[in-house]
């Protein structure tokens, strides 16, 4: 590679990490209310260091297979709207480096 | 899994993996849970491991373990948007045994040391989720696994599941953090020429150095960042408080670009190829953060029970130590059969009156006081680069006058007086 690429994205950063996604989700949102209609800023669709979160106009679509089971989101969800618990074992991000 | 074990460790990290393996060669039958495909495959870290700790564990692990490069140099960077002043320190005696420290790359490092553990005759299990303790009568007596009839029990449950210990949470250990007590951490490798490498850092053969970027590498709030030299690749990262990212509406990927391509760093990664991208919460509430670590039939250790000492960027060696010294309670605990929160808080006491306690006792200011005062990354920093910058140019005008200008870009009286106070905050939090 000749020239370092100005401002990489987090799609392409997302593609250089293993995941063995679970079929079903380890992230809820509890109540999908709270999103809608208490929550203007949506910080967690910011925040998200994988950018899981997504608004859709109505709802809030979580992109679980892409988590790094960072935790944040638990944290950081300003009305502790989101229930995280750990994809089953030997499942999600599998880190071959760092 | 229906056999009892003298011990159960939740987690194959630096914590987990030192614990069980002094228990192992204790005589005491362990069982290590981790939850990953391997020990590794979950952690994170910038990448600086500390000899000392490690020695204390296996000794002379530098001989056969898979690290990186021993650090020659440790650099400290205050970033203002185009310039930065830098400081150091680089030193021959790093370079030699017994070392000082080195880089790794944590999925290959850290199942090394499960194996070492292993080694000594802990029995290891990764693709397993703790699910919860078990409890009876107030009393950890095992754990409850994702696995088919997934009870396992032990005399003693050490919890070393990380920053995100929901098992301390559930047992009322610790209230979940906020977001100030915790910073997301992202980093890449980023893959150059091993020549290349050295050349750009100033090394030789098997010589590292770590950069340590503060102020404009995270906009100006808190947090830091990081630049360290693998064999083969480069490891940068930016961490900054959940609770500044939140503030400042920050993307944390989009930090992470901006300092790649700050011109202070830019040139140092030109050309490099990014491997892998990993995110990472940082337990960086300290002593105030810590809670509850022991209870009867559970100790808690490492990042679970918050054990980063931000300020220094050490995390992995408070971890192994607080591993090690869990792991000479139990085994006191076990020749006295007695396992209840009295004896082994005995854990507590050796942990709080060594380095470890000490040193989160020191900074447990330390966090809170600069994440209520961003002035010291978003204005003292940026002053310091002008008044250099100043100093240094030769422009014809006389150094006095030179002088006399540093001294009125730090304000009026009312400025001056709050950078002294400031100043002497600052060091009253770190003394």
């Amino acid at each position: 590679m000749s020239e370092q690429k100005k401002f990489q994205s987090i799609e392409e950063k997302q593609y250089l990490v293993r995941f063995n996604a679970d079929t079903k989700s380890h992230l809820h949102v509890m109540d999908p209310d709270i999103c809608m209609t208490s929550c203007p800023d949506k910080i967690c669709t910011i925040f998200c260091p994988a950018e899981i979160y997504k608004w859709e106009d109505i709802r809030m679509h979580v992109g679980y297979e892409g988590c790094h089971e960072c935790g944040s989101c638990r944290i950081g969800c300003p009305h502790q709207n989101i229930k995280w618990e750990y994809p089953k074992g030997g499942h999600g991000i599998v880190f071959r480096l760092g | 899994m229906s056999e009892k074990f003298d011990c159960i460790v939740v987690g194959a990290g630096p914590a987990g993996i030192s614990c069980a393996h002094e228990l192992a060669k204790g005589g005491a039958k362990v069982l290590l849970l981790e939850r990953g495909e391997y020990p590794g495959s979950k952690n994170v870290m910038g990448g600086v491991l500390y000899r000392k700790m490690m020695e204390d564990v296996v000794p002379d692990f530098w001989k056969e373990a898979p690290l990186e490069r021993p650090i020659v140099e440790q650099r400290f960077m205050m970033m203002d948007k185009e310039s930065a002043v830098t400081v150091g320190y680089k030193g021959m005696e790093w370079g030699k045994e017994p070392y000082n420290n080195f880089t790794v790359l944590r999925a290959k490092f850290d199942q090394w040391f499960a194996e070492k553990a292993v080694q000594q005759g802990a029995v290891l299990i990764c693709e397993t989720v703790v699910l919860e303790c078990i409890v009876e009568n107030g009393k950890v007596v095992g754990v409850r696994t994702d696995r088919p009839n997934g009870e396992v029990y032990a005399d003693v449950v050490v919890l070393a599941d990380g920053v995100n210990s929901l098992l301390a949470q559930s047992l009322g250990f610790h209230k979940e953090y906020k977001p100030d007590e915790v910073a997301l951490a992202t980093m890449e490798i980023l893959k150059l020429d091993k020549g290349v490498i050295e050349d750009r850092f100033n090394l030789e053969d098997n010589q590292g150095c770590t950069i340590e970027l503060f102020g404009d590498a995270t906009k100006g709030i808190l947090g830091t960042g990081f630049l360290y030299t693998n064999k083969d690749t480069l490891s940068i990262g930016v961490g900054t408080l959940l609770s500044g990212l939140i503030k400042h509406k920050i993307k944390p990927y989009e930090l992470l670009e901006y300092v790649k391509n700050h011109p202070m760093i830019r040139p140092y990664i030109q050309g490099s190829e990014p491997q892998e991208y990993l995110a990472h919460l940082i337990p960086e509430g300290g002593f105030n953060s810590m809670g509850r670590i022991v209870g009867d039939g559970v100790i808690v250790i490492g990042d679970a029970s918050q054990l980063v000492n931000a300020i220094h960027r050490e995390g992995s060696n408070l971890a192994m130590t607080s591993g090690r010294l869990a792991a000479e309670t139990i085994l006191t605990a076990k020749a006295a059969g007695d396992f209840t929160e009295n004896m082994l808080g005995l854990y507590r006491t050796r942990l709080m009156s060594g380095f470890v306690g000490q040193d989160m006792q020191k900074y447990k200011d330390s966090t809170h006081h600069f994440d209520k005062f961003p002035q010291y990354f978003d204005e003292y920093i940026p002053m310091m680069n002008r008044a250099m910058s100043q100093m240094f140019t030769v422009d014809g005008t006389s150094k006095w006058d030179k002088q006399k200008k540093i001294w009125k870009d730090l304000g009026g009286t009312k400025e001056k007086m709050k950078l002294a106070r400031d100043m002497y905050r600052a060091w009253r939090v770190i003394k």
